[in-house]
Formats: C-alpha cells, structure tokens, sequence
C-alpha cells in the first residue's frame, strides 16, 4: 500500500498490465509523447519503459483509433486505447456502438473483443462544451459494451485492471479532475470486480447514488444533512454496466428514499434508469420521490461563473434529500 | 508461395470457384423471387465474382479478409462452407452465426473472416486493428478489406488509409469499383475519377485493374500483397467492375440505363473466362457443364440444409452479447 494520485493509480494499472501480458499495448493521442509532460497524467513515462512497439502515439483519427482496438481485440490482442476527451468519443462511436457492442452477438459468439477504451472526462476547467461533455448514458444505452467510472484512487487502479483483463469490450471513464487527488493504492495486481457497487458511507435515511468526481459532491452533502438530523447512505456505483442492482435495491429498501447525482445533462441522463430501474423494483419500498441531481439541459459554458450554474454542488444534493423527505 | 505461371489445373479452379459463386447468388435472386420467406436485404455481387475469386485464391491460409454487405463471393472464395452459409443467410439456426448475421453481417472466424461490416466504411478501420495485431505479433499474414466506391467516400476509409501508411501496417486495400454508391453514378459521388491514386496521398502504391478479369485480378493481386508482406507496408487495389443487381433485391434499378446493363452483362467475367478457357483447350464444353452442374447440386443441397434447420430457438436472442452473460 501507497499514497499514490489518481493519475498515479491508472498509470500503475497499464504498467502492471503490460509488464504481466505481451497481448496488451497502449494506443491513442499522446499516449506516448504527451503535450502535458505532467507526472500526474495516467501515460506518463510508459513509452520509455515500454517502447514504441507497445505504447502507439495515433494521428489524431479517433474512428481509425477505435477501429484499431476492435480488429486487434478480434485477433487476440487486449488493446487499451484513449479519447482525449469525452465529446470526441462521437467520432469514434461508429466503431464502439456498431462494432465493438455488436460484432460478437453478429457472430453469434464466435469473436470476441476484449478492448479497453480510457476517456478522459470532466468538467470544471473551463474548457467549454466540445470538451466537456459527459456522455455515458450514450454508452450505457448501447448494447455489447460495459462501462466504468472509478471515484477513488484504489478503484482507479482495479477497475482499469479489471477492466483490461475482461473479455468484452469495456469502456473506463477517467474524470480528471481526480488525477491530482492522493490516496491509499496496494503496490500489487489489484482487481475491483466489474458489476460491483460500494457503500462509500453507511446510512437510514435516504439512498444517495453517484459515481466519479458526483460522488464527492455527494458526500459533501452529507455533513450539512446529518445537522440536520438525516443521515444519508451514499453508494459509489463504480460500474454502470454491468449494475449492481443488488447494492442500490438494498440500501433503497432500507432507506425508503433515492437521490442520483451525476455531472451529465439530468434529461435522458443515467439517473433516469435507475430512478425507474428502483420505481420498478422497489415501489413499495418507497417512502418518497425519487430526486434526480444532475446538470441542466445546456451545453457546458466555459465562464466559471455559468459553469457553477451546469455542475451539481452540494447544496443541490442537499436540497434533493430535502425534498424526497418532504422537508 | 503462389504460382505467377497458372497451371491449367488452377485456372479451372478459379472458373470453378466464379461458376459457384454465381450459382450461389442466383439461387438467392430466385428465392427471393418466389414466395420464399428470405429476411433482410439481400445484396448481391452478380458481375463481381472476378474480384473475389481473383483476390482471395492470392491469399495464404493465415492472411484476414474483411468483408462487407454484399460478402458472398468473398467467403465461398475463401473457403466457406456452402451449407451453413446459406442457412444463415435464411436466418436459420444451422446458420454459420446462428441466425444473428443473416445475409449482410456474415462473420466465418474458422476461414479467418471473423469481421464483417455493414456500415459502409467502417471495414478499413477494423483492418487497421486486424492488420496490427498481425504485425505486432510478427505473424506473417496480411489483412485484405473489401470496400466499394461509395465507401471510399467515408472519412473512416482515409484515417485507416493514413494510419496504415504511418506504421506500414500489412493492409491491402480492395476498392471493388463497381460504379454505383446506393442510387448515386460514380461520377455523381466522387470527386476524383480514379480512387486508387488517392493512395499516393497516404504513401503505398495504389493500382487499377480489370476487375471482370479474374487473372488480371489475380496477378495484381499477387503482386501488391507481396509489397505488403515484406514488410512496406499497405498497396491499394482499384478493380474496375460493375453492379448489375441493385442495392438489395428490392431495389430494381429503375435509375440504371438497360443499355449499360446489357453492355456490361457482355463484359460478365464467367463468360468471358469461359471462352477463354475454351479457346485454350483447357476446358470443353462437357467440363464446363459438369462444373455448372455440380455447383448446382451443392448451391441444392445448401438450401435443402437450410430448409432443414429450425429457426433459432427465442431464448437464444438473449445470448452471446457478453462472453459472460449478466443481467442489466
């Protein structure tokens, strides 16, 4: 165990995988020689321990990029490619969505694509709306992919390994405005199971689901409600596909109430499946509404003053809770 | 190694294998045409047997071919079986991919054709990946993709071109020209009036053929992927032909000129080989009629298998998204 950042996390991951398996190499924009010569960010370093032959620096070309982790994975390879940034995973969608989650049902089991997308995401730097986008219900919403979304520096590790060793094609959404954060990450091949939440702190009152940099949003509500006198379960989901519906639905029927929170647009957002996947599973169990915490239906402005307008804060989760207990 | 002097014996073969594939696309028009239930779209390579025939008898047993929509000739070329095929083309659960491809997404893993694609353009790219994996694991093989001159059109076709070019991936590129983009002439949907110059662009050799002369086809064919496997990286094949069924055989081309029809049908390259063959003495006329008859009786004996074969069992349209199944 070791105090490591975020960035530090993911790219001990690629390093551990590359060293323990011949199969995997890295490939995207950058990956290799950076434009941020930065300690911090997840490729750091691995293009002189590894080698051109393994760490691939692309053109900027995402949909050939994407292509080239699909037909690799075809042919037994565990590629581990990046998108720079989440918008841009547009360009390279034809090959995700219609390729990667379809290919092995078309073959009726026959191929497989064991493939792993790396997105940077995030929004808080002002970068403005083409790159500062979040779109996982994009992804969640197609058949034949997994998608991850790590909030701690541990899970950035274990998922990414989890990630790369799994057989489909999976795609590890990386905020990074978490690279710079510290914490505790074992030194050795780690696992977080895909599929499996977290309970990030013990709660009665109301469930509060939320994952990447949300999650710390998340938490800083709870403070403030506990004064209060409401005391708050907070799960960090960690993986949207495959979902641990075990986790949300027991913590839910325990508490009787459900509050999403996610930095993605609200409307059609992934906190819309699970207040129905619970209204559908839980109903009876439910003490009040469930409240959706995300950001408004606009792109993302790039003045911080109207970026704090599109990013949940805490005091939105505050109010959420409040509302679902009709306070 | 692949004979540059073709053997008369060989040269029979390709007849053989352009007589089966016509044979095989035919029988769909015909069940099609009947009151026979076919799902899908059922797009068609009649006039461009050549091509297939001419480029995959090049290949070696561990080269990757990547096809498209209209993929029959490529995998009889290679090899497929004539009877799982056809099943999946009738969505059956005999069927190579158990009823989930059906005529347009056929993937044959077992004749490395583990990758077929649909979305016009988006071959070349997954080439890039099949293509990588053969050069980062030194293995000897080439990857060949399919794609027409409508798909040339996709941005998709030039980052995979550019990027094979940058790291001299062992890619050939086979642009099967056959003069039509869905409704759209050639002229009316290419700026450039020869594809295959558009490789120089991306530094590999690019070269036009006869795509209706299954020699031609083949020569040019040895030669470019001789260029690939010595390690020069991708060549690029333009191979003039022609589409004579429509977009799908619901689409009966009422925007083509029969005149053009009838003047290409003229150029069919069965026929024209035939002649040659004939001409040569290599065949006569009792060869020819065994071999037409033979593939008869297979393309027969395919239907009468896929006849045979259920439909898929429903519970099985839940499977085979993840290797591991889980419940979302």
């Amino acid at each position: 165990m070791s105090q490591k950042t975020f960035g530090n996390a993911i790219n001990d991951a690629l390093s551990t995988a590359m060293d323990m398996d011949d199969t995997v190499f890295i490939a995207g924009e950058g990956v290799g020689v950076s434009i941020h010569h930065d300690p911090n960010m997840p490729t750091y370093g691995l293009l002189d321990k590894f080698g051109r032959r393994r760490v691939k620096d692309t053109p900027v070309s995402e949909a050939a990029i994407a292509g080239l982790a699909v037909g690799a994975s075809c042919m037994g390879l565990r590629p581990v490619v990046e998108i720079m940034f989440f918008p841009f995973i547009t360009l390279a969608s034809d090959m995700l969505v219609n390729h990667a989650g379809k290919l092995r049902y078309m073959s009726g089991g026959k191929s497989s694509f064991p493939l792993t997308v790396r997105v940077k995401a995030g929004v808080g730097f002002g970068a403005g709306s083409q790159h500062s986008h979040n779109l996982e219900a994009w992804i969640a919403h197609s058949p034949g992919l997994k998608i991850v979304w790590p909030s701690t520096v541990e899970d950035a590790k274990g998922l990414l390994l989890s990630a790369i060793f799994d057989p489909d094609p999976v795609i590890v959404v990386e905020d990074m405005m978490l690279y710079r954060m510290k914490g505790e990450c074992p030194d050795a091949d780690i696992r977080t199971p895909l599929g499996k939440a977290r309970v990030a702190a013990p709660g009665t009152d109301c469930t509060v689901i939320a994952y990447g940099l949300a999650l710390y949003t998340a938490m800083k509500a709870i403070e403030p409600l506990i004064e209060k006198g409401i005391s708050c379960e907070v799960i960090d989901l960690r993986s949207l596909v495959p979902l641990d519906k075990t986790c949300i639905l027991e913590s839910v029927r325990k508490t009787g109430r459900l509050v999403v929170v996610h930095e993605a647009n609200r409307f059609c957002g992934f906190g819309a499946e699970l207040a129905a996947m619970v209204a559908e599973e839980a109903f009876y169990d439910l003490k009040g509404p469930v409240k959706r915490v995300g950001a408004p239906q606009i792109p993302v402005p790039v003045a911080s003053s109207l970026e704090k307008v599109f990013i949940p804060g805490p005091e939105d989760v505050v109010r959420a809770v409040l509302e679902t207990m009709g306070k | 190694m692949k004979e540059k002097q073709l053997t008369s014996d060989f040269q029979v073969r390709l007849f053989t294998r352009m007589v089966l594939i016509r044979t095989f696309e035919e029988k769909i028009v015909a069940l099609c045409r009947e009151s026979y239930q076919l799902p899908g779209m059922q797009i068609l390579a009649n006039g461009q047997e050549a091509v297939a025939t001419g480029v995959v008898s090049a290949l070696e047993p561990d080269d990757i071919i990547v096809s498209n929509h209209r993929s029959h000739g490529h995998l009889l070329a290679r090899g497929a079986d004539l009877n799982s095929l056809m099943a999946e083309i009738m969505a059956k659960a005999d069927g190579v991919n158990h009823g989930k491809a059906g005529t347009l997404h056929l993937s044959v893993p077992e004749i490395n054709a583990p990758m077929t694609s649909t979305v016009v353009g988006a071959g070349p790219p997954l080439a890039v990946g099949a293509a990588f994996a053969q050069q980062y694991q030194a293995l000897n093989g080439v990857t060949v993709v399919f794609f027409g001159d409508g798909a040339a059109a996709e941005g998709s076709v030039h980052e995979a071109m550019n990027l094979s070019g940058i790291w001299k991936l062992p890619i050939l590129f086979v642009c099967e020209n056959n003069g039509w983009a869905g409704a759209q002439r050639f002229e009316e949907h290419s700026a450039a009036r020869q594809i295959h110059k558009r490789a120089q662009g991306y530094d590999m050799p690019g070269q036009s053929v006869d795509g209706n002369d299954v020699e031609a086809v083949y020569h040019l064919s040895l030669e470019l992927l001789e260029h690939c496997r010595s390690g020069k990286g991708p060549a690029f094949m333009e191979t003039m032909t022609y589409r004579m069924r429509g977009h799908g055989e619901q689409d009966h081309q009422h925007y083509v000129n029969p005149e053009e029809l009838e003047a290409w049908a003229l150029k069919c390259p069965i026929i024209r080989y035939r002649r040659a063959l004939l001409n040569a003495g290599i065949l006569d006329k009792n060869k020819i009629q065994r071999i037409e008859q033979d593939a008869e009786a297979r393309v027969a004996a395919a239907v009468a298998f896929g006849d045979a074969s259920p439909y898929p069992e429903s519970d099985t349209a839940m499977t085979d998204v993840f290797v591991q199944a889980f419940n979302s």
